[in-house]
C-alpha cells in the first residue's frame, strides 16, 4: 500500500529533505562547479560587494597575531633594506675592478691629476672624464685585491643574512597564515551547530558546503599568494627607489618610463584577459554540463540511438571552448613576455644611457651595474603587485561570503539558569501553539492537544500540510511563534535544547549514517552504550540479521553515503541508533519510498519494536500504523483540523474520512475482494494455512 | 602515461611545436645577445670613449629587444594553440570513447569519476601541455645557450657554472621531491576536512537530534588541525626554495667577480666579458629555476593522465556485430533463456538461470526485493550489459547478434531515475525518433497522462526543460520520460519502477490507457507496487538472483511465498480485513 508515494516525494521536497535523486543532482552540479574551479589560468570570477570592510575584517582575522606580524615585518624590512643594498656594494667591487684595470694603463708613480692631463691632450675627453670620476684610482697599481676581497666578503654577509630574515618571514608569515585558517574554520564549524535549522532549510546545502570548503581554500590561497608578498614587494619598490635616486636621477628617470609602459600594458591586455576568461569560463560551464548529461543519462542516449546526435553536440561546444581557451591562455600567456620586454627596454636604456653618463664622467662603472641590478628587482615587484590586484579581489569576495555566513542570526542559547529536567514518562502537550516559517504564510496556528505516556500518534495529512513541521517542533528545531509545548509538564522553550533531545529519539526518512563502522553508527544515539547494549539494538531492529553476512560485521566500514548497503538496511540501521539512546519519546517518520517491500516489513517490524512502551508521534504512510494509533492528527494547511481515533473519525465523516477515500480505500477494498477470494478458495480447499498468513478473514 | 598521452596529443600539431621551437629559439637567441651587447658597449664604446658607438649598439640593442617580444609572442600564439588543441583532443576521444562504452564500464567508473575525467583531467594534461610548450621549451634554450655564451666569452670562468648548475639543481631537487609528497598528503587532509563538514552538513538533524554537535565539532577540529599540521610543514618547505636559490644565485655572482677580477687583473679577460658574463649565469640559473618549478606541476598532471589513461585504455565490452540481424523473426517478443548475469568483480551472479518468454502485446512484471536484480535484468532486453550465461531474444533474434542500432529502435526504455535532458518538451520527447509530428507527442504525452500540465506549462511544448529535469516534479519528469519512450514507437517497452512517483489514480489510468492505445507493444514491468501489476499476464518473482515464481498474481498468491510475503508488506496483514 504505497499509497501515496508522490506525497511523499512532493513532501520531502516542500520541507527540504532531498531526495536521493536530488542529492545526485546536487553532487553534480557541484562536481560541476569544482571542475569549472579548477580551470586555472584565470583567477576564479566574483567581485566583493563591500571590498574595503570585507578587506579589513580579512586583515583583522590576523589580529591575534598582531605581535608576530609586526616582528615579520621588521625582518621583512631589514631584508629589503638588506637585499636593496647589495648592487651597490656589488658596484663598488664593480669600480675597484675598473679602476684597477685602467690603472694598470697608466704609468706607475703618476697622479691622477697627470693620468687625466694625459689624456685630455691625447684627445681621450671621454676616458678622461672616466677616470676624473675614479675615487680611488692608483695609476700602475692594477686591481685591489684587498679592498676587493673586503668588499665581496661584506657582500656575502649581505646576501645571506637577506636570504636568511627572507626565510624566517616566510616561515613566520606560513605559520601565522596556517593558524588563522584553522581558526577561521572553526569559526565556521562553530557556526554551523549554533545555525537555527531554518538557515538551512533556506540555503542549499551545497552552497554552504563550497562557502566553507572552496571559499576557505581560495583565502588561503589569497593570503598566502599575496599577503606575505605585498609587504615585501612594496617594501623592495620604495628601497628600490630610494637607492636608484641616491645613485642618479637621471638613470631613475629611464627607469621610471617602464611605469606608464606596464600601465598601458595592464590596461590593454589586462581587460581583454579577463574577459576572454569570462567566455573560457562559460564555455567551460556549458561543455561541463553537456558531459554531465550525456553521462549521466549514458543508457537513454545509447537505447534511443542519439550517440551520433550527442557526439555532433559535444563536438560542436568542444571547438568552441577550445578556441575561447585559446584566446584566454594566449593573452594571459604573452604578459610574461611583455613584461619582459618592457624589462628588456629598461635594460637597453640603462646600458646606453649609463654609458653615457660614464662616459661624462658623470657616473661609475659600478654604478650603472648596480642599476641594471636594481631594475630587475624593480619590475619583479611591481608585475607581482599588478598580478595581485585580481587574487586580493578574488580572495575578498570569498572572504565576503565566509563572513556572510559567520554573521547569519544564530540560534537562541540555551538559558543558562534552565531548570533541570523532570523525570517523566514522556507526556506531551501542545498549548495554542503557532509557527510559521515565514510571516506572510501561518502555517500552525493556534494549536493544542495531549498525548499522554506511552501513546502512539499517527500524523496524517496531505503533502505540506506541515506534519514534519509539527514533528520537529517537539525537538525544538524550530522556535515557536506563539504558545508553548510542555514535555513532561515543562515548557521545552525554557529548557536546554539538550536535555529535550536527550529524551527524545528520531528516524528520519533520510537515512543518515556517516562514513565508520556500524558499530559506531549505532552508538551514535548514546555515546556511552554498551557493545551488549549496541548488540542488543541491533537484534531488536533486525540489523543483527544483515550484520552477519557481512564479512567485517559490526565493524564493516560505511563510506561516506553508506552506498556499501542497501537502503533499507541503512534505515534499520538509523532505527537502532535510536533503539539505543533509549528515548521516552519518539518521532517516527515512517516514508519507506526507496524500501522494497520485503524490506519495509522488517522495518514494520523493527519501528513497532521501538515503539513499545515509548510515546510516538508518527508520520504515518502505513494503514495498519494509522488504525493503530491512539489518536490521530489530521492536518490540513498546518493546522490540526481532526483528531480521534480511527473509529471516531471514519464515523465523523469529516477530512480524514475523505483522505481515507481517496487515498487508502480504493486499494484496500480491491484487495480486500481479492484476499477474501483467496481465503475463500483455501478454505473449501482446506489449506487454510495461506490465508492465515496473508489475509486473516474478518 | 602522461609523456604518452602528451606525445600523442602534441604530434598533429607537431608543425606548430617545430614554429614555437624556432621562435623560441630566436627569443632565446635575443635575450643572450643583449648582454654581449652590453659587453661591446662597455670594451668597445665605454673603455675608449666612444659615444658614437654606444649609441649605435644601444640602437640595436632595441632592435633585438623588439625581435625578441615578437618571436616570444609568436611562439605563445602557436604554444596555446597546439597544447588547447591537444586539449581538445584529447576531450573529444575520451568523450567518444566513453559513448562507445557499455553500462558496465559506465558503472564501473561511476557517471561522476567519468566526467572529472572528461573535464578536469584533461584540464590538468593541458596545462601542463602549455606550460610545457612555454616555459618548458624556453628554460633549457636559455639555459643551453647561456652555458654556450658563457663558455663563448670566458672559457675560464666556466667552472664557475659548472658548479653552479649542479649545486642548483640538486638543491631544488631535494626541496621540491620532499614537498611532492606533502602535497599530496595536504590535498588528502582537504578532503578529510571537507568530507566532514559535508556529512555534518547532510545530517544536521540527526546530529541535533542525537546532540552530537561536541563530538562532531571535535571530529572536525581533528581534521582542521591536522590539515594545519601538513600545511605547516608544505609551507615551512617551500619558504626554504625561494631565499635558497637566491642565495645560489648571488653567491655565484660574487663568485664571478672575484675569480673574474683575478683574471681582468692579469689581462687574460675583459672587463665588459665580465658584466656579460655574470648576466649569463643569471639567466642560465633561472632557466634552471624555472624548470625546477615546472616539475611540481608534474605529479598532479601525471595522476590525471593516469586516470584519463584508464578510461581511453579500457575496450567496451559492448562490441557491434559485424553483420548484425537487422529483421526480427518475431517481433514483439522477449524471452530469457537461462540467463545468468555477473557484475564484473563481484562473486556471486546477481541472475542465475533466469527464463522466461513475453509474446507480443503481453505484460510481463518484474518484482522482487532490492537487490535482487530487477533493474539488472531489464538492462539486458536493451543489450546495455552483456550476459555472462544464457542468452536474451528480443524479436527471436539473440541481441548480441543484432544490429544494435535496429534492435534499440524496437525498444523504449523508460528508466529508473528519469533523466531529461535539457531543452524542450517537445525536443526530450523528439529524443528517440525527430521526425515525430506534434500529433503524435500530444497522443503520446495523453497515454502518459501527461498532457494537463504540459499544456499548462508555459509554452507547452515548446517550455523549457532544465538539465536533468528538476523543474518539473518527479511524478511529472515520470510520465515525461514514459512519453518519451511511447514516440520512440517501440515493439517493446520496458518500464524499469517507472510508475513509483504517480499516485494511485494517475498510476491505474496511465496502464489503462497504455493497454488500451498499445495493445500489441510488448511492456515489460519492474514494480513496487503490487496493485501496478495484478493484471499482468506474466509475473516474474525474483530473489537472490534466482526466479522463485512465475505467474499470474492469482496462481502467485496461492504457490509463492516471496509473493505473498511481498503482498502482505504493503497492504499489511489487516489490509484485508
Amino acid at each position: 500500500m504505497s499509497t501515496d508515494k508522490t506525497a511523499i516525494r512532493r513532501g520531502r521536497r516542500a520541507e527540504r529533505e532531498l531526495t536521493d535523486e536530488e542529492k545526485l543532482e546536487l553532487e553534480l552540479a557541484e562536481q560541476a562547479r569544482l571542475a569549472a574551479d579548477d580551470w586555472s589560468g584565470g583567477v576564479a570570477p566574483g567581485k566583493p560587494a563591500h571590498f574595503w570592510p570585507s578587506f579589513r575584517r580579512l586583515i583583522g582575522l590576523l589580529k591575534p597575531h598582531a605581535w608576530a606580524f609586526v616582528f615579520v615585518s621588521i625582518l621583512g624590512a631589514v631584508g629589503v633594506v638588506l637585499a636593496v643594498l647589495s648592487p651597490k656594494v656589488l658596484g663598488e667591487a664593480t669600480n675597484i675592478l675598473f679602476e684597477g684595470v685602467v690603472s694598470s694603463l697608466a704609468p706607475a708613480g703618476a697622479t691622477k691629476e697627470q693620468v687625466v692631463q694625459g689624456l685630455i691632450d691625447a684627445g681621450q675627453q671621454d676616458l678622461a672624464n672616466i677616470v676624473e670620476a675614479m675615487q680611488n684610482f692608483v695609476p700602475g697599481a692594477g686591481v685591489n685585491f684587498l679592498a676587493l676581497s673586503r668588499v665581496l666578503l661584506l657582500v656575502l654577509v649581505l646576501y645571506f643574512a637577506s636570504s636568511l630574515l627572507m626565510w624566517l618571514q616566510g616561515y613566520v608569515i606560513n605559520v601565522i597564515m596556517v593558524r588563522t585558517m584553522w581558526r577561521l574554520r572553526e569559526q565556521v564549524e562553530a557556526k554551523i551547530n549554533s545555525l537555527p535549522l531554518r538557515y538551512f532549510d533556506r540555503v542549499q546545502r551545497g552552497e554552504v558546503i563550497s562557502r566553507v570548503t572552496n571559499d576557505i581554500d581560495n583565502i588561503t590561497q589569497m593570503m598566502q599568494q599575496s599577503l606575505s608578498g605585498a609587504l615585501t614587494s612594496v617594501l623592495t619598490v620604495v628601497g628600490v627607489l630610494i637607492m636608484m635616486l641616491s645613485i642618479s636621477w637621471q638613470l631613475t628617470l629611464v627607469v621610471l618610463v617602464s611605469f606608464p609602459l606596464m600601465g598601458i600594458l595592464f590596461g590593454v591586455i589586462g581587460p581583454r584577459s579577463q574577459k576572454a576568461f569570462g567566455i573560457q569560463w562559460r564555455k567551460v560551464g556549458r561543455l561541463n554540463a553537456r558531459v554531465e548529461e550525456s553521462f549521466s543519462g549514458h543508457a537513454l542516449v545509447k537505447v534511443f540511438g542519439r550517440e551520433q546526435a550527442a557526439r555532433e553536440a559535444f563536438r560542436e561546444e568542444n571547438e568552441e571552448l577550445y578556441q575561447a581557451s585559446f584566446k584566454a591562455q594566449f593573452l594571459a600567456n604573452i604578459m610574461q613576455p611583455a613584461m619582459m620586454f618592457i624589462g628588456n627596454l629598461t635594460y637597453v636604456g640603462i646600458a646606453v644611457f649609463g654609458a653615457l653618463m660614464v662616459a661624462a664622467g658623470q657616473l661609475r662603472l659600478g654604478d650603472v651595474q648596480a642599476f641594471i641590478q636594481y631594475s630587475q628587482q624593480f619590475t619583479q615587484p611591481l608585475a607581482q603587485l599588478g598580478g595581485m590586484a585580481a587574487v586580493v579581489q578574488s580572495g575578498t569576495a570569498s572572504a565576503e561570503r565566509v563572513f556572510q555566513f559567520l554573521d547569519e542570526d544564530e540560534q537562541e542559547p540555551d538559558a543558562a539558569d534552565a531548570p533541570a529536567p523532570v523525570e517523566g514518562d514522556g507526556t506531551i502537550e501542545f498549548q495554542n501553539v503557532s509557527f510559521s516559517y515565514s510571516p506572510e504564510r501561518p502555517l500552525i496556528h493556534d494549536l493544542s492537544f495531549r498525548v499522554e505516556p506511552g501513546q502512539t500518534v499517527a500524523i496524517v495529512g496531505p503533502t505540506g500540510a506541515g506534519k514534519t513541521t509539527l514533528v520537529n517542533l517537539i525537538m525544538r528545531f524550530y522556535e515557536l511563534d506563539g504558545g508553548r509545548i510542555l514535555l513532561n509538564g515543562q515548557n521545552i522553550a525554557e529548557l536546554t535544547r539538550r536535555d529535550i533531545r536527550a529524551k527524545t529519539g528520531m528516524v528520519l526518512q533520510d537515512p543518515w549514517l556517516f562514513a565508520g563502522t556500524i558499530r559506531e553508527n549505532i552508538r551514535y544515539g548514546r555515546a556511552d552504550a554498551t557493545d551488549e547494549e549496541i548488540l542488543e539494538a541491533a537484534r531488536a531492529t533486525y540489523v543483527d540479521r544483515f550484520v552477519h553476512s557481512l564479512p567485517d560485521g559490526y565493524d564493516t566500514l560505511l563510506d561516506e553515503d553508506a552506498s556499501n548497503i542497501s537502503a533499507g538496511e541503512r534505515q534499520l540501521i538509523t532505527i537502532a541508533r535510536a533503539f539505543v539512546a533509549q528515548p521516552s519519546v519518539l518521532i517516527l517518520d515512517e516514508a519507506t519510498s526507496s524500501v522494497d517491500t520485503r524490506t519495509e516489513l522488517l522495518l514494520q517490524h523493527a519501528m513497532a519494536a521501538l515503539r513499545r512502551g515509548r510515546t510516538s508521534f508518527v508520520i504515518a504512510h502505513r494503514l495498519s500504523t494509522i488504525r493503530d494509533a491512539d489518536l490521530i492528527l489530521v492536518m490540513e494547511n498546518g493546522g490540526i483540523v481532526e483528531k480521534g481515533t480511527h473509529d471516531e473519525l471514519i464515523a465523523a465523516e469529516g477530512a480524514y474520512y475523505r483522505l481515507y477515500n481517496s487515498q487508502f480505500e480504493q486499494a484496500a477494498i480491491d484487495l480486500d475482494e481479492e484476499f477474501r477470494v483467496e481465503a475463500e478458495e483455501a478454505a473449501t480447499r482446506g489449506e487454510g494455512e495461506t490465508a492465515d498468513e496473508t489475509a486473516p478473514v474478518n | 602515461m602522461l609523456a604518452k598521452l602528451l606525445v600523442r596529443y602534441l604530434k598533429p600539431s607537431v608543425w606548430l611545436l617545430l614554429g614555437v621551437l624556432l621562435f623560441q629559439f630566436a627569443s632565446a637567441l635575443a635575450m643572450l645577445y643583449l648582454p654581449s651587447l652590453n659587453a661591446d658597449i662597455i670594451d668597445n664604446g665605454l673603455s675608449r670613449g666612444d659615444t658614437e658607438y654606444i649609441w649605435r649598439t644601444g640602437v640595436l640593442m632595441l632592435t633585438v629587444s623588439l625581435g625578441q617580444i615578437v618571436a616570444s609572442i609568436i611562439a605563445t600564439y602557436l604554444a596555446a594553440k597546439a597544447a588547447m588543441r591537444a586539449g581538445r583532443d584529447l576531450r573529444d576521444d575520451i568523450f567518444a570513447r566513453v559513448s562507445g562504452f557499455s553500462e558496465r564500464e559506465v558503472t564501473g567508473f561511476g557517471a561522476g569519476s567519468l566526467i572529472t575525467r572528461n573535464t578536469n583531467d584533461v584540464q590538468q594534461v593541458q596545462m601542463l601541455a602549455m606550460m610545457s610548450a612555454t616555459f618548458l621549451v624556453s628554460a633549457p634554450l636559455l639555459a643551453i645557450g647561456g652555458i654556450i655564451l658563457a663558455i663563448e666569452q670566458s672559457v675560464s670562468l666556466s667552472w664557475i657554472i659548472a658548479v653552479a648548475v649542479p649545486v642548483l639543481l640538486v638543491v631544488a631537487a631535494l626541496i621540491i621531491s620532499r614537498m611532492v609528497p606533502l602535497f599530496r598528503t595536504y590535498q588528502q587532509k582537504l578532503d578529510a576536512v571537507n568530507r566532514v563538514m559535508r556529512e555534518q552538513l547532510t545530517g544536521i538533524r540527526v546530529i541535533r537530534a542525537f546532540v552530537r554537535e561536541p563530538i562532531e565539532e571535535e571530529r572536525f577540529r581533528e581534521a582542521n588541525t591536522d590539515i594545519m599540521v601538513v600545511g605547516r610543514k608544505v609551507g615551512s618547505l617551500f619558504v626554504v626554495l625561494f631565499p635558497a636559490i637566491m642565495l645560489i644565485l648571488n653567491v655565484t655572482v660574487v663568485g664571478v667577480i672575484w675569480f673574474g677580477g683575478i683574471q681582468v687583473d692579469a689581462g687574460e679577460v675583459q672587463i665588459g666579458t665580465l658584466f656579460a658574463f655574470m648576466q649569463y649565469v643569471m639567466i642560465i640559473l633561472s632557466g634552471v629555476m624555472m624548470a625546477s618549478f615546472m616539475t611540481l606541476m608534474i605529479p598532479r598532471a601525471s595522476v590525471s593522465a593516469e586516470r584519463i589513461g584508464e578510461v581511453l585504455d579500457s575496450q567496451s565490452t559492448l562490441e557491434r556485430p559485424a553483420n548484425g540481424v537487422v529483421e526480427q523473426p518475431e517481433p514483439g517478443t522477449v524471452e530469457f533463456r537461462d540467463v545468468t548475469f555477473t557484475y564484473p568483480g563481484a562473486e556471486h551472479p546477481i541472475l542465475s538461470d533466469v527464463s522466461f518468454r513475453a509474446e507480443p502485446g503481453q505484460t510481463v512484471a518484474i518484482v522482487g526485493s532490492t537487490g535482487a536484480g530487477k533493474t539488472t535484468l531489464v538492462s539486458l532486453i536493451p543489450r546495455l550489459f552483456d550476459v555472462t550465461g544464457g542468452a536474451v531474444l528480443v524479436g527471436g533474434v539473440d541481441v548480441r547478434q543484432a544490429d544494435l542500432d535496429a534492435l534499440w529502435s524496437t525498444i523504449g526504455l523508460v528508466p529508473q531515475r528519469p533523466f531529461l535532458f535539457s531543452g524542450t518538451v517537445a525536443s526530450n520527447l523528439r529524443f528517440g525518433r525527430e521526425e515525430a509530428t506534434d500529433a503524435e507527442l500530444w497522443h503520446a504525452l495523453e497515454i502518459a497522462q501527461a498532457s494537463d500540465f504540459v499544456s499548462q506549462m508555459e509554452g507547452g511544448l515548446d517550455a523549457r526543460i532544465a538539465q536533468g529535469g528538476t523543474n518539473v516534479s518527479g511524478g511529472q519528469r515520470q510520465r515525461l520520460a514514459i512519453a518519451r519512450a511511447i514516440v520512440h514507437n517501440p515493439r517493446v517497452l520496458v518500464f524499469d519502477d517507472s510508475f513509483s512517483a504517480l499516485d494511485l489514480s494517475t498510476d491505474a489510468r496511465l496502464r489503462q490507457a497504455l493497454w488500451r492505445e498499445l495493445p500489441d507493444v510488448t511492456k515489460i514491468v519492474v514494480a513496487q507496487r503490487v496493485s501496478t501489476i495484478t493484471d499482468a499476464d506474466r509475473i516474474v518473482v525474483l530473489d537472490d538472483g534466482g526466479v522463485v515464481g512465475l505467474g499470474t498474481h492469482h496462481e502467485l498468491l496461492e504457490t509463492c511465498r516471496t509473493y505473498q510475503e511481498i503482498v502482505e508488506s504493503q497492504l499489511g496483514v489487516e489490509a484485508a480485513r
